[in-house]
């Protein structure tokens, strides 16, 4: 039965028997697993890598289920099944996760078996959304779509999806591995925080290729990914990979939680070692069994095959019309739109960040209606941002006015997206067993604070990212301004840094000053906005007036009244 | 302790001689890394067979120029979660054409078998009152995999394939 098929569709990728035999197979031998620990037989210590490999956490209150939705493309159908389980097993929302994936936070252990078939009816599953294994591969939002494209990603990251998904050596690393990939000019991807990112580029043959960074990431220590080739031409793709996935296995620190990344085996080893170390395996690698043959790779893009677009003026005379009349549609095309590559066609970005509301949060309801606009507007297919949002890769130009009116009416049309009310947060200390403190009521506050549509334009491209802790699950350290909650004696407090930067000119935030109270940060990063639009000159963004007069003008307004 | 080898419970011809004790000359015996590295000259001119045993820290290359002098190497799990074993054994055998018996000893679950088998390995000493059915099932759990191996002959498509239903 296949249930992916509604007409026509963008790219989906479609299972055959095979990969069906496989999910189902999965399915039943986590079933197993579960009966052997009710039984006795393994550990709970055993048992748990298991589990977190079927992407199921024990969180504060509950567990959670981590669903993967593969670099972040799914049906209509998909989207729709993961309602109605929203709906059956959860508290009737999911939330949507930087991995690009989605998770339901309450979930109760005895559904999961049916959950996981459920799943398993529209081609979808858990695993490896969470252990020590190579997790979910992300991509650009745009892919397939983005006027500046090079080269697809998806093609790539599905062959990513298919080596990775079991791999034999590589399931009990020392630690999590995340990879990225960006096929466009501009960086959606954020890869250089990525344990692997890599840019696809066309040579001057116009054949592809990739350039590895390795050993970025964010957390207690964040590092930014460092060059380690220029150039793997296609046919190596896989043979690079599995050398550097080797070197970490061998090299990584196993003696300490916090040191086990592939970062930090890259910052110890150096970078000249490192790269010594996975050259030396790639020349041996490189040899047929590891090739990634041409004949694969066009297999895999006929999956990813351009939609039937029909053809089109560049310009909709309707939507130009649309705009003209309706100046709250006109702000949300002009901020929530992008740019398409095919003529006639845009790409719509559903901003899941409400004023108010809880970022990456959507209602079944929701769901259930975005899935329906897929349908109607954009080839039954859509994606999950890694900044928690949804979009539809590929509505007319023509539509985007019918589209905006539905949106809007389910609470959907806020247009932020790249504003300072498209904030990042991690789930923070209402569900997180880790966290120091909460990072949704401060979201919640800000987006309020920030709420004028007029005044987050006029303020402009500008990153909130909020982690309830040290580990960085919000991404803080990439934020223009990145929030950190941090525990002083039982009180939370915030810590906020300025200057983060994810896209290829990644950098680091800076912290401004000591950590401050939830209400006192909220009024402070007002503070920080007021002077960026004090000292801003002509077409400035907030990161670049940061880089020209430095922290002082902000640390004097914030701390100099103590 | 029970040896399980293609999916089932075997005999099990070697036995692991802690260091200090004496090396029986008549038999095939395991020795540590540690060992061989301090008395290599004493194992001149045995006729047993010998086997090593590494630490999980011990990588593929330190034992590299001495395989011939070995008939298996086993490979200690200190914990199942330390995977670093899975690459020792590819290395062994793809990187130092090692064809020898290969052994996972130490802490290892029936869950990781079947990538025992596509990483290298030949034998699993499991803890005692293991449950034998769940190493047999291990095996023929899941019959897809999706990168190349060390249990198939032929060289088949790098990513998805159909696994040979192992016995």
């Amino acid at each position: 039965m296949n249930h992916i098929a509604p007409g026509a569709r963008a790219g989906i990728y479609h299972y055959d028997a095979i990969d069906r035999r496989f999910v189902g197979e999965r399915v039943e031998q986590f079933r197993k697993q579960v009966d052997r620990r009710l039984a006795g037989e393994l550990t709970e210590e055993e048992f748990k890598p298991i589990r977190l490999m079927n992407g199921l956490y024990l969180q504060l209150h509950a567990y959670m289920l981590r669903i993967a939705v593969p670099y972040g493309v799914m049906s209509a159908v998909q989207l729709r099944k993961l309602a109605e389980i929203g709906r059956t097993y959860d508290k009737g929302y999911g939330h949507f996760t930087t991995r690009q994936n989605l998770q339901y936070n309450w979930i109760k252990l005895e559904d999961t078996p049916a959950i996981l078939n459920a799943l398993a009816d529209v081609d979808m599953h858990a695993l490896q959304t969470s252990g020590n294994c190579v997790r979910n591969v992300t991509t650009d939002q745009f892919v397939g779509a983005a006027k500046d494209e090079v080269v697809d990603g998806r093609v790539y990251a599905e062959i990513l999806r298919q080596w990775t998904t079991l791999h034999p050596e590589f399931t009990y690393l020392p630690r999590k591995f995340k990879i990225a990939i960006s096929g466009a000019v501009s960086d959606r991807a954020a890869v250089r925080v990525h344990d692997v990112g890599l840019l696809a580029r066309r040579n001057e043959a116009g054949e592809a290729g990739f350039t590895f960074y390795v050993g970025g990431g964010l957390g207690r220590s964040p590092f930014i990914g460092k060059l380690v080739r220029e150039w793997v031409a296609e046919e190596d793709f896989v043979a690079y990979l599995e050398a550097i996935l080797r070197v970490y296995n061998q090299y990584g620190r196993r003696d300490n939680i916090y040191k086990a990344r592939i970062k930090i085996l890259v910052h110890e080893l150096g970078l000249e070692k490192f790269k010594a170390e996975v050259e030396e395996e790639f020349a041996r690698l490189r040899g047929p069994k590891y090739r990634l043959d041409p004949a694969i790779v066009a297999e895999i893009r006929t999956h990813f095959a351009p939609p039937p677009f029909e053809e089109l003026p560049e310009t909709s005379e309707a939507l130009a019309r649309a705009k003209a009349e309706n100046p709250a549609f006109a702000n949300w095309v002009a901020v929530n739109v992008a740019e398409h590559k095919a003529p006639g066609y845009a790409i719509a970005t559903i901003s899941l960040k409400p004023p108010g509301g809880i970022p990456g949060d959507a209602t079944c309801d929701q769901m259930d209606l975005i899935a329906d606009l897929a349908e109607r507007y954009s080839f039954g297919e859509l994606r999950v941002s890694h900044v928690q949002n949804i979009v539809l890769a590929h509505v007319k130009q023509d539509d985007l006015f019918a589209l905006w009116q539905q949106l809007d009416a389910a609470g959907l049309g806020t247009a932020n997206a790249g504003l300072i009310g498209d904030i990042i947060a991690c789930p923070g200390l209402d569900y997180c067993a880790l966290a120091n403190a909460r990072s949704i009521p401060l979201a919640q506050a800000l987006s309020a604070r920030f709420a004028d549509p007029v005044r987050q334009r006029t303020i402009g491209e500008l990153g909130i990212k909020i982690s309830g802790c040290i580990n960085a699950c919000g991404h803080h350290h990439v934020g223009a301004i990145g929030i950190l909650g941090v525990d002083k004696k039982g009180t939370e407090f915030y810590q906020i840094t300025v200057g983060g930067d994810p896209t290829l000119t990644t950098a680091i935030g800076d912290i401004l000053g000591p950590a401050l109270t939830e209400e006192e940060t909220v009024d402070a990063i007002e503070a920080i906005v007021e002077v960026y639009l004090a000292h801003r000159t002509e077409g400035e963004r907030f990161l670049d007036t940061l880089a020209r007069v430095g922290h002082g003008p902000f640390k004097e307004r914030i701390y100099a009244a103590d | 302790m029970p040896l399980i080898e293609n999916g089932r419970i075997g005999e099990d011809a070697w036995s692991f001689i802690p260091d200090g004790e004496p090396v029986p000359n008549d038999r095939p015996v395991i020795i540590s890394y540690e060992r061989w590295q301090s008395d290599r000259a004493s194992f001149d001119g045995r006729n047993a067979r010998l086997g090593v045993r590494l630490k999980s820290g011990t990588l593929a290359g330190a034992i590299a120029p001495d395989l011939d002098r070995f008939a298996l190497v086993a490979l200690e799990f200190p914990k199942f979660r330390d995977g670093r074993g899975f690459s020792t054994a590819r290395e062994l055998r793809e990187r130092y054409g090692y064809t020898g018996e290969i052994r996972a000893v130490g802490h290892v679950i029936p869950d990781q078998y079947q990538f025992l088998v596509r990483t290298g390995f030949t034998s699993v000493e499991a803890p005692e009152g293991t449950n034998p059915t769940s190493w047999a099932n291990a095996l023929s759990e899941i019959t897809v995999a999706f990168q190349p191996s060390l249990d198939e002959t032929e060289p088949l498509s790098l990513l998805r394939r159909n696994l040979g239903l192992a016995g």
